[in-house]
């Protein structure tokens, strides 16, 4: 695997591989030295062209830990405002020496563009394009849910429900993806504005009311963070209603079964998308994510560096 | 003199033409020998309604020059040239200062479009009057690339051609469904993350200039029809006698919505590749009538433009090499249609709507300008190197039948599928 850009790029098998390796590098991260030598001497780039502490920092610790030398470029301080192209930008960093470029970039297709385009022969990790794919977000979910619900080696049987703001996230979209082909039944449910058309076809299906999806007992019940940042000025949102039909408030928490697992991508809208009180539920399982998204990183970054598979 | 021997014109006679001073003097048995045309096609020249040159101002894309050329190569005698050049064709200074340098080429007759609105703006009509009056006695005001969106506006512009039986080309598309608009909507832009441009944002601009091409008694041309609901309000308005013409694309003809997984800009253009349901009623619609030809929509951009993320790339690509081409395949291949239609679909309707009298007729007495179609043999894209850009989507394909030669005022601008370089 030179790069990961899509969930598209992965098969069933190699998907798992995938979570196998994380899970056994997960254990690196609870050891008193937590580092191994396997990228001692490979040069890690973040290329990120929006804003996201969270996910920057966790590659950067993935690549750290795998004894990477880790750059931080900043695209929006640097040269993007003086108009450089990102294939100017890539090339740059090449020349000095990355092996990996991972990026986050806000237009769809970005990564798809570094990795095919015969800019540069560096690999590529897509942390998020546009509205596109976060595919390391998908992975981490889907080690997440197989650590919680035992379901041997693929997700086979679970059924996993998306709630909210679809059609501006990637996270959705890998997801769907991801876990539809690790043999999940995947859900969605949405307001309608945020319902983008056709989202069936990638393999989910389609709820019109939270309250109707839960009544199906998920096992996964996933919220997404409402990105008002990326709204049009034509998609009406009120606080008031997206609370009241869309938020995994205190009601609709006390439906949820015992076991369910509550998921949130963060960073959190405590009060929208998730109430407070299920953010502190203890069915909530979004710090262990935000680990797995480190061991997950670990085994990305090993795969496209490395061209083989740790297990 | 040219003497082309034994050709087949598109009512399926097989004719000598004898070609002197620019004119056809002769249709017939000719004793004398000339150009074996044995087996190939003879059409009135290809006349091209759509074409962007990008002269002046983007001259690192396109030249009338360069533009003639890949005209020439495409079999096309005439090319009309969109108004939006930087500044733009919105007054006789710009539309005379293109239809010269045409001239000067010499290798097709270039019509240039004129503006409807001053600066493409949408905002004041251009001095319509004024380029109809210039040289290049302009019939066709397009502000193609942006839409009339105005309904008074385009309704002053539909009253304003009229005076002078003049057409007014509308780039269908509301701009208010339209914003950020990357790709056709619908499950794969979903899936790609990329903003949707939907089908109705077509439709109901072809229904609303329909209804004031009526209500005016004025002509009405639709560039690059995309859907098939588009091509069912084109019926409708044909039906109750409505003066609407429409053209398609070769590609939205042949490409589909598809090529965008692949992220490459060598595929974004506006309006946007949809599915091969729009493909088949498209080309019902051509077979049936309902669109009366075919426009390139020949879109060059300089490397940069198109080397880039798909949302900052530019859209449009190449057409005038391979439309003949396409044409050839989809219409005759295919057995949906016959010479006689392909030569209306590529000529003879183009050079109406365009009021350009000498192009659309191969008849003694007229201007000589003719395309020799051989049906045989193939073309890929690495031949189709005219234009100063290479944005060409057909990239990996390859298509039976290919231009010949190209007479233009009786002289070869092709010969044997060479270009001529210059006068």
């Amino acid at each position: 695997m030179k790069h990961l850009i899509s969930i598209r790029d992965l098969s069933r098998g190699s998907a798992v591989a995938l979570l196998d390796s994380a899970q056994q590098l997960s254990q690196v991260n609870q050891r008193a030295v937590k580092s191994l030598p396997a990228l001692r001497g490979k040069t890690v780039v973040n290329l990120f062209y929006e804003n996201s502490t969270r996910t920057r920092i966790s590659f950067e610790i993935a690549a750290k830990r795998l004894s990477a030398d880790v750059i931080n470029f900043d695209a929006q301080a640097s040269s993007i405002s003086k108009g450089e192209s990102l294939k100017d930008t890539a090339q740059t960093l090449e020349a000095l020496g990355a092996a990996a470029i991972i990026v986050r970039h806000p237009m769809s297709g970005a990564a798809h563009a570094l990795a095919n385009r015969g800019w540069v022969s560096a690999s590529i990790i897509n942390a998020g394009d546009g509205r596109h794919e976060h595919p390391t977000q998908a992975l981490l979910d889907a080690l997440t849910i197989r650590q919680l619900k035992l379901s041997g080696s693929d997700l086979t049987g679970v059924k996993v429900l998306i709630v909210g703001d679809l059609d501006h996230s990637r996270v959705a979209r890998s997801n769907i993806l991801l876990l539809s082909l690790l043999g999940a039944t995947v859900s969605v449910a949405g307001p309608a504005e945020l319902v983008p058309e056709g989202i069936a076809a990638m393999g989910a299906k389609v709820y019109k009311s939270f309250d109707e999806a839960l009544a199906e007992q998920p096992d996964v019940v996933m919220m997404l963070r409402v990105q008002l940042e990326r709204m049009q000025k034509n998609e009406d949102f009120t606080t008031r209603d997206y609370v009241k039909n869309w938020s995994l408030d205190q009601a609709r928490l006390g439906q949820l079964g015992k076991e369910t697992v509550i998921m949130h991508p963060g960073p959190m809208n405590r009060g929208l998308e998730i109430s407070n009180q299920a953010a502190n539920d203890p069915r909530s399982a979004v710090l262990r994510q935000v680990e797995n998204g480190l061991a997950v990183r670990m085994a990305v970054l090993h795969r496209v560096l490395s061209g083989e598979v740790t297990n | 003199m040219i003497i082309l021997k034994n050709l087949t014109l598109s009512d399926g006679s097989i004719q000598d033409i004898r070609i002197d001073a620019g004119q056809i003097v002769e249709i017939g048995r000719i004793a004398d020998s000339g150009t074996d045309c044995t087996d190939l096609i003879g059409l009135s020249g290809f006349v091209d309604p759509h074409t962007h040159l990008r002269e002046p101002g983007f001259e690192a894309s396109e030249t009338v020059f360069s533009g003639s050329k890949a005209a020439a190569a495409g079999g096309y005698t005439a090319i009309c040239a969109m108004a939006n050049t930087e500044p733009v064709a919105d007054n006789s200074t710009v539309i005379e200062r293109v239809y010269d340098a045409g001239t000067e080429a010499g290798l097709c007759f270039v019509q240039p479009i004129g503006a409807v609105t001053k600066g493409l703006k949408g905002l004041e009509l251009a001095n319509i009057q004024d380029m109809s009056r210039s040289r290049a006695k302009v019939a066709m005001f397009s502000d193609d690339g942006m839409c009339v969106h105005d309904e008074n506006l385009m309704r002053q512009a539909l009253l304003e051609v009229k005076k002078f039986g003049g057409v007014v080309a509308q780039h269908a598309q509301e701009p208010s469904l339209t914003i950020g608009a990357q790709m056709n909507q619908g499950a794969v832009a979903t899936e790609l993350g990329l903003t949707g441009w939907p089908a109705i944002a077509e439709e109901q601009i072809i229904a609303r200039d329909a209804q004031l091409a009526e209500e005016t008694g004025s002509r009405l041309h639709i560039c690059h029809l995309t859907t098939g609901g588009g091509v069912e309000v084109v019926r409708w308005a044909k039906a109750k006698g409505i003066q609407i013409t429409a053209e398609v694309t070769p590609h939205h003809l042949l490409l589909t919505e598809d090529l965008v997984r692949t992220y490459d800009p060598v595929y974004k253009v506006n309006p946007p590749l949809r599915t091969a349901d729009d493909n088949r009623a498209l080309l019902a619609g051509l077979v049936d009538g309902t669109i009366d030809m075919l426009g390139t929509d020949h879109a060059p951009h300089s490397g940069e433009k198109k080397d880039c993320e798909w949302e900052n790339a530019a859209f449009g690509m190449l057409g005038l090499e391979s439309a003949a081409s396409i044409l050839h395949q989809v219409l005759i291949q295919s057995g949906a249609g016959d010479w006689a239609l392909f030569e209306n679909i590529i000529s003879k309707r183009p050079a109406k709507l365009a009021g350009l009298n000498n192009h659309g007729f191969i008849k003694v007495g007229d201007q000589a300008n003719i395309t020799v179609f051989n049906p045989h043999e193939r073309i890929g894209v690495a031949e189709m190197n005219q234009s100063k850009s290479n944005n060409n989507p057909y990239l990996g394909l390859e298509f039976i039948g290919r231009v010949q030669h190209t007479i233009y005022q009786g002289q070869y601008t092709m010969i044997d599928q060479l270009v001529r370089d210059q006068k």
